[in-house]
Formats: C-alpha cells, sequence, structure tokens
C-alpha cells in the first residue's frame, strides 16, 4: 500500500516549519524537494569517498568513479536504455537540449529543414530550436494544440511532412499537465526520417519511462525535478547517434590524445562530459531515481492520479476560478487563473497561509499567451503530496479570494 | 501625507491582512497613469506583473507616475512613489529606501527575486535620477 504519510516522514523540509506552520508544498513541477536517502548519499560521498571521478588511482578516486559509473547505469535503467553509454550526464534538462541543438543541429540542418515543435513546449524545448534555425535556415514550425491543451494528433500530422528533420516534442506540459502519446508520435515521425527529442522533465517525476518501447532519438530531463539535487541533468541519445556528433564543449577527460598540433576526442559518453563531472550531483541524481523505483512508478502515477481527481473536484469549489489544461488525459499540474485577480497578488496570499505554487509565465511564455493568459498561477504535485496540501490550497485561494474581493 | 506619518499609521497593525489592506488602499488613491503610457516602453523590466513607470522632469525635481496591473503591487507602487516623489535628483540618490520599507515592515516586497519588480523600480527611478543630474 502506498503510505503518503510513511513517505513524507524521508523529506526532512516537509517537517520544517515556516512561522510555526508546516508548509503546504505544491509545486514540484518547478522543483522536487529531496527525500533524506538522497541527502545521506551525498553526504556519505563527500564524507567517505570523494575525489575527482575519471582521474586518480587512488581508493577515493577509484569509489568515486565507481558510484559515478553506477549512476550512469541507475539512469540507463530508469529509461530502460539499451546501454549505459546512451547516457550524458549533463547541467540539467536545458544543457542536454542545448547539447543536441549544437551538435546534431548545427551538423545536420540547413536552409529549408523543418524543426517541429508543439504548443505546449516550454522555453528549454524551444528557444534553442530557434537558435539552430536563425543559424542554420532551418524553419521552426509549431503545430497547434486544442483549446482545452489535448494533444491532437491531426494538427501534428498537418504539420509532418519530408522536410520535418526533427520533432521536438514534451511527453508532458508543465503549465496544462497534458500527456503527450510519444510511442505514437515516434512511430508517424521516423515514417518521415524525421529524428524525435522528447522532453521528459515532468513526465519522468510521475510515470515510468521506457524509451526502446518509444523508440525516440533523444530524452532531456534534469536530477532536481526527479527527487535530486540541481546541477545535474540526463541527455539520452541512441549510440548510433551521438556516436558520431560532433563535440559539445572542449577540456578535461573528453579527449582520447592531446598533442599541440592535433586532438582526438573519446568515445561516448566521455566525449560530451568536457570537464570535472558534477559526481556526486549524479550519484545523488541516481539515489533519487531509486527511491522512486522503491517506492514504484506505477504506485506514484496511481497516487497522484487519485490526487488529481480530489484536486480538481475542489478547486471548481472556488469562486470564478477557471482552470487552465484539462485534458482528459492529464497528470497532476494544475495552472489556473482567477478572474479579476492578478496572479502574483494571489501568490502573495498563499505564501502568507504557507502555501508554496508558482506564478507567471512558468518559462512557457508563447504557450501561456495562446490560452489567453499573460500570467497563471500553478499547484503541482509530486509524490509526497496529500490531500491536506490541496485543503490548504483551496482554504489559502478562499481567502485570497474573499481578502481582494472585499477591498 | 509624507512617509513619517505613514511610518506612524503602520505601527497600529497587528497582522499582515490589515497592513496590505491599506496598503492596497493607497494604490487605490494612486494618481492615475494616462492609458496612453501603459506601453512597453514605459515598461519596469523584471517584474512579474505590468508596472509602468513615468517620469516628468522639472526644474529641481521629478515627479513620476505608475501603475500595475497586480493589486498589491499598485500599493507598493504607492509607497514607493511616496518616497521618492518630486525630490531632487540627488535627494533621490540619497535615499536609502531598504530602510524605509524595513521601518514599514514592508521589506518583504524588496527581495533580490527576479520575480519582484520592486527592486527593478527602485533602481529605475535612480537611473532617471542620474542621468537628470
Amino acid at each position: 500500500m502506498y503510505d503518503v504519510e510513511q513517505i513524507r516522514k524521508d523529506f526532512p523540509i516537509l517537517q520544517h516549519l515556516v512561522n510555526g506552520q508546516p508548509v503546504a508544498y505544491l509545486d514540484t513541477a518547478a522543483s522536487a524537494q529531496k527525500p533524506r536517502q538522497v541527502l545521506d548519499k551525498m553526504r556519505q560521498i563527500y564524507e567517505t569517498g570523494y575525489a575527482n571521478a575519471h582521474r586518480g588511482s587512488y581508493t577515493f578516486a577509484e569509489q568515486i568513479t565507481s558510484e559515478f559509473e553506477q549512476a550512469r547505469q541507475t539512469v540507463q535503467h530508469f529509461l530502460n536504455a539499451d546501454s549505459a553509454r546512451e547516457i550524458i550526464f549533463t547541467r540539467n534538462a536545458t544543457e542536454a537540449i542545448n547539447l543536441v541543438a549544437a551538435t546534431w543541429g548545427m551538423q545536420n540542418l540547413k536552409a529549408g529543414d523543418e524543426i517541429l515543435v508543439s504548443e505546449a513546449e516550454h522555453h528549454a524545448n524551444l528557444v534553442p530550436w530557434q537558435n539552430v534555425c536563425a543559424k542554420t535556415g532551418a524553419k521552426l514550425v509549431v503545430f497547434p494544440i486544442a483549446d482545452d491543451g489535448s494533444y491532437v494528433h491531426e494538427n501534428f500530422l498537418n504539420h509532418l511532412n519530408e522536410r520535418t528533420k526533427l520533432v521536438a516534442v514534451t511527453a508532458m506540459s508543465n503549465v496544462l499537465g497534458t500527456i503527450f502519446p510519444i510511442k505514437k508520435i515516434v512511430a508517424v515521425a521516423h515514417d518521415v526520417g524525421a529524428k524525435v527529442m522528447v522532453d521528459v522533465c515532468q513526465y519522468a517525476v510521475h510515470h515510468q519511462i521506457d524509451v526502446k518501447d518509444w523508440d525516440c532519438d533523444f530524452v532531456a530531463f534534469s536530477g532536481h525535478k526527479t527527487y535530486g539535487p540541481t546541477g545535474i541533468g540526463v541527455l539520452y541519445g541512441k549510440a548510433n547517434i551521438l556516436q558520431v556528433m560532433p563535440p559539445y564543449q572542449f577540456g578535461g577527460d573528453m579527449i582520447e590524445h592531446v598533442s599541440y598540433q592535433k586532438t582526438t576526442f573519446a568515445d561516448i559518453p566521455a566525449r560530451f562530459e568536457a570537464g570535472t563531472a558534477a559526481s556526486v550531483q549524479a550519484i545523488g541524481m541516481a539515489e533519487g531515481l531509486k527511491y522512486m523505483q522503491t517506492l514504484g512508478l506505477k504506485n506514484i502515477t496511481l497516487h497522484e492520479k487519485e490526487l488529481t481527481i480530489y484536486a480538481t473536484e475542489k478547486l471548481s469549489e472556488v469562486p470564478r476560478l477557471k482552470m487552465v489544461g484539462t485534458a482528459p488525459d492529464k497528470g497532476g499540474v494544475f495552472s489556473f487563473d482567477i478572474e479579476g485577480i492578478h496572479p502574483q497578488d494571489i501568490a502573495f496570499v498563499l505564501n502568507k497561509e504557507n502555501v508554496a505554487v508558482r506564478t507567471g509565465h512558468h518559462c512557457a511564455e508563447p504557450l501561456v499567451n495562446r490560452m489567453g493568459y499573460t500570467s497563471l498561477t500553478r499547484a503541482s504535485l509530486g509524490l509526497y503530496s496529500n490531500k491536506e496540501d490541496i485543503d490548504a490550497l483551496v482554504r489559502a485561494l478562499l481567502k485570497a479570494e474573499k481578502f481582494f474581493r472585499e477591498i | 501625507m509624507s512617509i513619517e506619518e505613514l511610518i506612524e499609521n503602520f505601527a497600529f497593525f497587528d497582522s499582515w491582512e490589515e497592513k496590505y489592506q491599506y496598503v492596497i488602499d493607497l494604490g487605490r488613491s494612486l494618481e492615475p497613469l494616462a492609458a496612453e503610457y501603459k506601453t512597453d516602453e514605459w515598461k519596469v523590466k523584471g517584474c512579474q506583473s505590468q508596472v509602468w513607470l513615468v517620469p516628468e522632469f522639472k526644474p529641481h525635481s521629478i515627479h513620476f507616475c505608475g501603475d500595475s496591473d497586480a493589486i498589491l503591487v499598485k500599493g507598493i507602487i504607492a509607497v514607493v512613489l511616496m518616497i521618492f516623489n518630486d525630490k531632487s535628483p540627488e535627494e533621490i540618490k540619497n535615499v536609502d529606501v531598504a530602510k524605509i520599507f524595513a521601518k514599514l515592515g514592508l521589506e518583504e516586497n524588496l527581495t533580490p527575486s527576479r520575480r519582484n519588480g520592486m527592486m527593478s523600480m527602485v533602481e529605475k527611478i535612480k537611473q532617471y535620477a542620474s542621468g537628470a543630474e
């Protein structure tokens, strides 16, 4: 049984009081809180086995190198990738996407080619492509979603053609919560010869991923959203594609041989990991993934699904609240507007009431604008969220509504 | 009302609700900003809500008008303008706004967070003042 109260005890920050009160943390879509298993592991490395990974040949160095490479394997299994060589550690998901844009993109794109993205992308899966288009003369094409935030397969097909060289889509929208049918998207994209980059930043927090089943070419996500530390992210790429991609950054251990005349580069994944790796962060990230696996990804999905139904019902009790993103297949992300009250004003009262949510454009400005807003309030769920969090949110929203209504 | 009077008035409030209702009322009575100024040209960057600030340079002082689409922010703008309005560029430069906000108990509105625009607005006011010298 999924005992959320027991699980919450693993998260020290959820026991931490602010102004004498617990905090209802509803901003996991921005960044997740960390279980003590992750914190303990990172501390243990620093206290008993820390050195620069892949450098020295003494005990500490060998210990951390071994842990670092095990972390790579943990990510491999989390994604169900064929090989650990397909896992590249980056600073975050944004860097992972930039890496593909700067290497694969610059190598393979030319004027006349198209990159196809959905209307639901956040800036990380949009701006790098815009930039590579500006440099290569390729064209960025955006396929529309439905007004309720749903994916529309017909819209996708209408914009996909033989000029499409890359499809870059999110598996779950950070604003609307919409789940995208990746397997279906990949299959038709491959039919026209396009590669597919899947942004799983949100999806990975709540769902089992199987890159082999999807058959996608690239996947990007970050450690801090999957209950691990900041400063670490992952790029997955199919080995045969990564192998022919040029390096991204230069220096450190990404080389094979260096002389003043010529340098040859290391094989994957080292070729894409220039400089000292964020080894402890990678190990911490792996610990976060293992934590999720121990609870069971399916159990997490189920718990959050139940809570999503509860939250949707509860939030409908707030006067003048309009939910933005109501696709039938959506995850635990609730973006909304309360007519006549600016989200920043809402957030102020929510903060006073110890409810943590995000407001603004959620790093997805074109999407928020497309839905008819410049700013939205967003509450989002994590594996530790419970009904009390939702109740606290609704109470605080009713208070905000009253506060701004009366004056 | 002077800022000293405002500090005195604030001393009577026990709860954040009372204090911020008062701030909101100040925003309500703010000198209105003509619609023609509510453009990108007069927008203060770095604010989550839309904030407009328009200076009017007088022989020895600067008069500012401001507005926001967020109610609380508009109230805070009223406080900021109460501090800076109709002062000489030299006086504006020397104002320690953080100290005044601390006395008012409004310091939470002047955090360096990118999400909060008040710091950007104060910087903008100071920029106008240095430009006018």
